[in-house]
């Protein structure tokens, strides 16, 4: 056992300190773990960094960027930064939360499939086959369009579900790939001979094992969920009460800055978007490679 | 009915994986093939005895050992395993199953016939110790929890220290010693031989009466098996476990084993005791196998060793009528006439020659 190795157990931070090992040595993780910070960062704390409050007039419409605003007004006189700035949290948000709970689901139905395999198994993978044949973003469209009609809740949330109810099934196979090869394990059999219960197999034994797959799988989907909602912002199916980085886009566009050339407006979010997007899929890489030794050591 | 002296007894057992059919042959009603693992095989285990499965690769000592245990899913199994387990056990059993109980003075109760519900406590005293350390421990779990789950599962130990103290008497009787240093490591921290001994007391923990140990140590270094044989010989010695031992290792066998049967394609074709088999081979399978075990004199090392037997081990779906050892049989080949006729025609039943001795051949009868 390395020096570094032991060290790391009797200060009961093994994981943790392996992890940061993993980014340290990865550039292309630490850029991504360094640009997620700094976006959560700046979630956290907008009401220190805005210079404004974005829902009020605090100016005259359609100014340029000046010294009294870095980026600039919007239509109605508001602060563009500041919208920015407030932008990260409403993103951050629904991107999170779609892609928990879209992960959830498709990990529950991939365990199901998985591990009881059968009719269940059939039943389950042919209704997410019949889920993943649909084109997506239409369908999300589709979706968004229908639960923020018959829903009485608000309609973020109705977005987050739509989100969350397209970007499952992905998860649901790659989890089910992975539950169909641990069940055949030899420790799973090797609990079953001692007669330990199935429930506490899955939890046990099976769960912690596609547990990386899982934790992958959200920090991607986030990513996708951003997208996902930028884009419908930008449709004009997102929710006008909530600044997102994509609703600042659809309104650069329906108030016609793309056309008058404000850049100001609609390219901050658009880099916005696209930054955090690239944040998500390297720290993706970074946990790939810590929970997968065999990519760890490739290049030692 | 099943005599008397055994641990576990298989009766005729079978083990058969049914062949995919494609769909023009399921509508075109083709009888389903089989591969047939175990294809009714008959012994016992004694208290206290170490009972040794041996032959080549796929030839099902695996397969049963997993059958006994009611481990084998997706197969047809026929035939039936009698255990007898201790009184606490089968009382609890046949309580649930009363279906399963086939001799309720002596304690027999068949496998086959408990439902798998009330299997558990059935699972507490009939083990397995698998033939990969690296595959039969998970990676996520540290000794002390690995060892800590047979307990929780059979509510072994009321408290947490009670259970400690069994799991570090477990290890001490594997030889992880100091035990408390062994248990908070991840499986990636041991050797093979301390996995395969971490292994050996998940298994002990329970106090089984037996243990179905398949090629414990065929996966080691050569260096290191001597001290998983010496744990599992010491069980046999201290606390009289019972184990089914399975091996492709004639020459370990013989060591560790009281009696051998051989298995060639899903059938036992002998069956002695050890020194009895090694010494005084009948069947002409084994007497192939004898020749083939490695001469460690130096200077035999050029000389041309003519192994008695010829071919390949055949599929076990469509297997050859009559005897199937027939087409590699070099004695069938020098056989008499009528003899010749009944390995073509009909399957040898193992027949006793001699008192303990049992061997499956017509030149025998």
């Amino acid at each position: 056992m390395g020096v570094q190795a032991e060290l790391s157990e009797r200060l009961n931070l093994g994981a943790l300190y392996e992890m940061w090992m993993v980014f340290r040595r990865n550039k292309a993780a630490l850029t991504g773990l360094i640009l997620f910070t700094a976006i959560v960062l700046m979630a956290v704390f907008a009401p220190y960094l805005a210079p404004y409050n974005p829902y009020e007039s605090v100016g005259a419409p359609f100014q340029p960027p000046s010294d009294k605003h870095p980026l600039g007004t919007n239509d109605v006189g508001q602060d563009l930064l500041s919208e920015l700035i407030y932008g990260a949290r409403i993103s951050l948000f629904i991107g999170f939360v779609a892609a928990v709970v879209g992960t959830f689901i498709g990990t529950f139905i991939g365990l199901s499939a998985g591990y009881f395999g059968g009719l269940v198994d059939e039943a389950l993978m042919r209704f997410t086959d019949m889920w993943l044949s649909m084109p997506t973003l239409l369908f999300t469209i589709f979706l968004a369009a229908v639960i923020t009609r018959i829903g009485t809740f608000p309609m973020l949330y109705g977005i987050i579900l739509a989100i969350a109810l397209t970007a499952w099934p992905s998860v649901a196979r790659m989890v089910r790939s992975a539950v169909l090869s641990l069940k055949e394990s030899l420790y799973v059999e090797a609990a079953r001979a001692i007669g330990v219960p199935s429930r506490r197999i899955l939890v046990k034994h099976i769960l912690p094992n596609v547990a990386p797959i899982i934790i992958i799988e959200v920090i991607t989907r986030m990513a996708i969920a951003m997208l996902t909602e930028a884009s419908l912002s930008f449709l004009g199916l997102g929710d006008p009460t909530a600044k997102s980085w994509g609703m600042m886009i659809h309104y650069a566009m329906i108030r016609n800055a793309i056309t008058l050339g404000m850049w100001w407006w609609f390219l901050p979010p658009g880099i916005m978007i696209s930054l955090s997007v690239l944040a998500f899929m390297l720290m993706g890489l970074g946990l790939e490679e810590y929970f997968n030794p065999r990519l760890r050591y490739k290049e030692q | 009915m099943p005599g008397n002296g055994f641990v576990v007894r298989a009766e005729n057992l079978k083990v058969w994986y049914p062949v995919r059919r494609s769909f023009v042959e399921l509508i075109t009603r083709k009888p389903p093939l089989y591969v047939r693992a175990v294809d009714g095989i008959t012994f016992e285990v004694k208290p206290g005895e170490v009972f040794c499965l041996a032959g080549e690769s796929g030839c099902g000592k695996t397969t049963t050992g997993r059958a006994l245990l009611k481990l084998i899913r997706g197969a047809v199994i026929g035939g039936s395993v009698y255990v007898k387990p201790s009184r606490e056990v089968f009382e609890e059993v046949s309580r649930h199953a009363p279906e399963a109980v086939v001799d309720k003075d002596s304690r027999v109760i068949d496998v086959y016939r408990v439902p798998e519900k009330y299997m558990r406590p059935l699972r507490r005293e009939f083990q397995i110790v698998f033939q990969d350390p690296f595959g039969s421990l998970n990676p996520r779990m540290r000794v002390v929890e690995i060892l800590e789950e047979p307990l929780l599962t059979h509510n072994i130990g009321s408290t947490k220290e009670e259970r400690l103290e069994i799991i570090y008497r477990a290890l001490e009787a594997v030889k992880l010693i100091p035990p408390q240093e062994f248990a908070t490591r991840y499986p990636h921290q041991l050797s093979g031989g301390q996995r395969q001994r971490v292994a050996i007391a998940r298994a002990l923990v329970m106090n089984p009466r037996f243990i179905v140990a398949d090629e414990p140590v065929s996966m080691l270094d050569v260096s290191i098996r001597a001290e998983v044989l010496e744990v599992l010989d010491e069980l046999k010695q201290k606390y009289g476990l019972a184990q089914l031992f399975i091996t492709h290792d004639l020459a370990l066998a013989r060591h560790i084993c009281d009696r051998i049967a051989i298995m060639y394609l899903g059938k036992i074709v002998e069956e002695a005791s050890a020194d009895e088999l090694v010494f005084n081979p009948l069947h002409p399978y084994t007497k192939a196998l004898m020749a083939a075990i490695p001469d460690p004199d130096p200077e035999a090392r050029l000389k041309y060793r003519e192994v008695p037997i010829k071919g390949e081990i055949p599929t076990a779906i469509r297997l050859p009528p009559g005897c199937r050892f027939r087409p590699r049989c070099v004695a069938y080949d020098n056989a008499a006439k009528e003899i010749k006729r009944l390995c073509e025609t009909e399957d040898p039943g193992l027949v006793e020659v001699k008192p303990g001795h049992r061997v499956a051949c017509w030149l025998y009868k």
